[in-house]
């Protein structure tokens, strides 16, 4: 009955079914998407772990074969991401209540006086999908509230976002208060958006560039 | 079910309606005065004896008459000249119905090209950094021979968007002659490819035999008649306005065969036509009118077609200028034209000036594809590979061309705008406004897998690199391993024991053996 549930979770993940009204790219398959799965699992008592790795990764590992063969595409990665993310957050207090660490605390925010956040919501969907707990502060956040985030809810991994050449020196400004604040080096500073580069990571501090949501998932499973 | 082509809405027309009567009373004057010098005897007897004012002219070189055609006798033959015309094919499915007064395009090749080029893909090193290699086609230009008028065939045999064939290169092997031309020709496009075929006839004395070869395929006379597989390209009227000898004996001897032919003319503003507009089009324009109104007189009801091929000079040369700007236009007006009279166009567009397909080529054949298509003309032709004006025919330049039609094919879909439509996606906008992300990604999907949004460009390289031509050749030769539908063994027995001259070589099941 367990193996019948984890199966279904995995295919639904495939199929990018967050819940029962969602469809997926088989019309034929219906009955409860990954969040309701996700409960049933646990009601069922099949643990956490089981259910990530079993149901929620081997699902992601097969979207991402078929994206990179073409057969899918982003929207369909970030249906299945955002499937997964939603199964993370019912997830969250069982894994802490069994002392299971998640893949990493990951803050994201489009800096102070950039509005655009099409970007950093796609790669908070993909994160999350990859299993890694975000928060996502939003747009034109404050530098003092970036840093202040860092401070008190110490996130491994910072990605700061922008669009703009005249708002990605705003990145460079955030780098600098955390570093004031004594705080640098307790967090991964990720950039990305259209106007920055590898060089200009280099240029303000940044650990690394990100080129899309992809990169991201890769840059940080690489630091694991 | 016939070939679709594409339905062009709200076809796009430069004349108003009094400019195209314009350009008629004009090309009507023309016709009555100064009228068209005949080179062709029974061309001037025919014309004599329905109406039209015939006089020898003297002293020339070669028998020579002037055909005055009153406007009566024209406009006595545009009626009678089917307003629909049934161009049939080896596989049913490929069958087209023209009809004059839908603007619905099909695409087709041409045309008749000398020379075919090869590519290849040398590697080349950077001096500077040996490490760094790079592959840039060479194209290598030869006489086209009967094998690549094979390999042609069958790769348009696979390509989605062409509709029809006309063969695309001029067999020049050292055992093709005159007398065996046209068998050769027609059987090894016929046998490669299953659309709708039209050629050109090179000698009048093979007529019977081509169209013997397509009775058998068909299975006899009324099978031809009911599924026209073949038909004919006739340049009967060289400009400007002067019936040659051997071809309007040949047209004549098709009309006589109730054959689907087209009236093809093909002026050059600046050397046989005049330079501007207005005398360019009241020019082509009867010329062509003077092909329908033979074809009426020498069997009425003969399903002619309206061809254009009107180009302007290039300046520097006086060539054709296929990439120049005024030569969609004039194709543009002889859509237009054809379309005022119901009769079913068979226009040009989509060859270029330059020799290689590369930036320039691509270009100017995207312009005038776009624009002459827009038009509706119910048969496009020379649309695929064709470079230098009318002389050189490119495989991989074909190849490119089947993407450039796939994107006008889809640009042409009707607007999907109704109230469903619109209360669905009035509901995504209601839906979307209030979630976090604010992201439509989650409606894609079904759409995207509904083939309602066009495919990227098929050609497109995964690097910076333009790798365009290498991904369009491994397309080409992907094609070429595709299996050719022949003509079946008991048929082609009988082709070769009945019809003369075809080439052993060309018998795929004796060559097997």
């Amino acid at each position: 009955m367990g193996e019948d549930i984890i199966a279904a979770m995995k295919e639904n993940v495939i199929q990018g079914r967050k819940t029962e009204e969602d469809e997926g790219i088989d019309e034929e398959l219906t009955g409860p998407g990954v969040l309701e799965l996700t409960k049933e699992a646990l009601d069922k008592g099949i643990s956490p772990q089981v259910i990530i790795t079993e149901g929620l990764t081997a699902g992601m590992q097969v979207v991402g074969e078929k994206f990179s063969t073409k057969e899918y595409f982003i929207p369909d990665m970030l249906a299945s991401a955002e499937a997964v993310g939603a199964a993370m957050d019912v997830l969250k207090p069982h894994l802490e209540a069994s002392n299971v660490e998640t893949k990493g605390k990951f803050a994201i925010a489009t800096v102070q006086g950039d509005i655009h956040d099409i970007g950093k919501n796609i790669v908070s969907i993909l994160l999350k999908g990859a299993g890694y707990e975000v928060h996502d502060l939003g747009i034109d956040v404050p530098t003092e509230k970036i840093v202040e985030f860092v401070r008190e809810e110490k996130p491994q991994y910072l990605g700061l976002s922008a669009l703009l050449t005249t708002t990605m020196v705003v990145m460079g400004n955030v780098i600098k208060a955390l570093e004031e604040s004594g705080l640098r080096d307790k967090v991964k500073v990720l950039i990305g958006g259209a106007a920055v580069s590898d060089e200009y990571a280099s240029e303000i501090g940044a650990d690394a560039y990100c080129v899309d949501g992809f990169d991201a998932v890769k840059v940080l499973d690489a630091y694991q | 079910m016939p070939r679709e082509g594409i339905l062009v809405e709200k076809p796009y027309e430069r004349m108003t309606r009094e400019q195209v009567e314009q350009i008629h009373q004009a090309s009507i004057e023309i016709l009555s005065d100064p009228g068209l010098m005949s080179f062709n005897r029974e061309a001037a007897e025919i014309f004599d004896g329905k109406g039209a004012e015939v006089t020898p002219v003297s002293p020339s070189d070669h028998p020579c008459w002037l055909v005055r055609i009153p406007e009566k006798v024209v406009i006595e033959a545009l009626d009678s000249a089917p307003k629909t015309v049934k161009l049939g094919a080896r596989n049913p499915e490929n069958m087209l119905i023209l009809d004059g007064e839908e603007p619905r395009v099909r695409f087709i090749t041409g045309s008749e090209t000398n020379i075919w080029l090869d590519v290849d893909f040398p590697t080349y090193v950077k001096k500077s950094d040996p490490a760094t290699e790079i592959q840039v086609p060479e194209f290598h230009p030869r006489r086209g021979t009967v094998a690549d008028l094979c390999k042609s065939a069958h790769v348009c045999e696979h390509l989605e968007t062409v509709d029809g064939y006309i063969r695309t290169v001029n067999i020049q092997d050292r055992d093709i002659t005159e007398e065996n031309k046209d068998v050769n020709k027609y059987f090894a496009s016929l046998n490669n490819n299953t659309k709708h075929f039209m050629s050109g006839l090179t000698s009048l004395k093979q007529l019977d035999n081509v169209v013997n070869m397509a009775k058998i395929i068909v299975g006899g006379e009324e099978e031809l008649r009911e599924n026209p597989i073949i038909s004919f390209i006739t340049c009967l009227v060289k400009s400007p306005l002067q019936f040659v000898e051997d071809t309007t004996d040949t047209f004549i001897e098709i009309c006589r065969r109730g054959l689907p032919l087209v009236v093809s003319s093909s002026p050059q503003a600046g050397s046989t036509a005049p330079i501007k507009e207005a005398g360019i089009m009241a020019q082509i324009n009867a010329e062509v009118l003077a092909g329908i109104t033979l074809s009426q007189l020498v069997n009425k009801g003969t399903p002619v077609i309206y061809g254009s091929v009107p180009v302007r000079a290039r300046m520097d040369t006086l060539g054709d200028s296929y990439g120049a700007v005024e030569t969609s236009q004039y194709n543009v007006d002889c859509v237009q034209m054809a379309r005022f009279y119901r009769i079913p166009n068979y226009s040009t567009a989509g060859v270029c000036d330059t020799k290689t397909p590369g930036q320039q080529a691509s270009i100017e054949r995207l312009f005038s594809d776009i624009l002459v298509t827009l038009s509706g003309p119910q048969y496009l032709h020379c649309a695929y590979g064709l470079l230098d004006c009318n002389s050189v025919f490119c495989l991989l330049q074909a190849v490119l061309d089947d993407a450039h039609f796939q994107m006008i094919k889809f640009f042409l879909r009707p607007p999907r705008i109704d109230e469903t439509e619109i209360a669905e996606v009035l509901k995504q906008i209601r839906e979307v406004v209030t979630t976090p992300q604010k992201l439509y990604i989650s409606y894609i999907r079904k759409v995207m897998r509904s083939g309602q949004l066009s495919p990227p460009y098929p050609f497109e390289g995964d690097g910076e690199t333009d790798s365009v031509f290498k991904i369009a050749y491994d397309r080409m030769q992907e094609l070429l391993e595709k299996p050719v539908e022949h003509i079946d063994k008991a048929t082609t027995a009988k082709i070769f024991q009945e019809i003369p001259g075809l080439l052993p070589r060309l018998n795929v099941y004796e060559e097997r053996r």
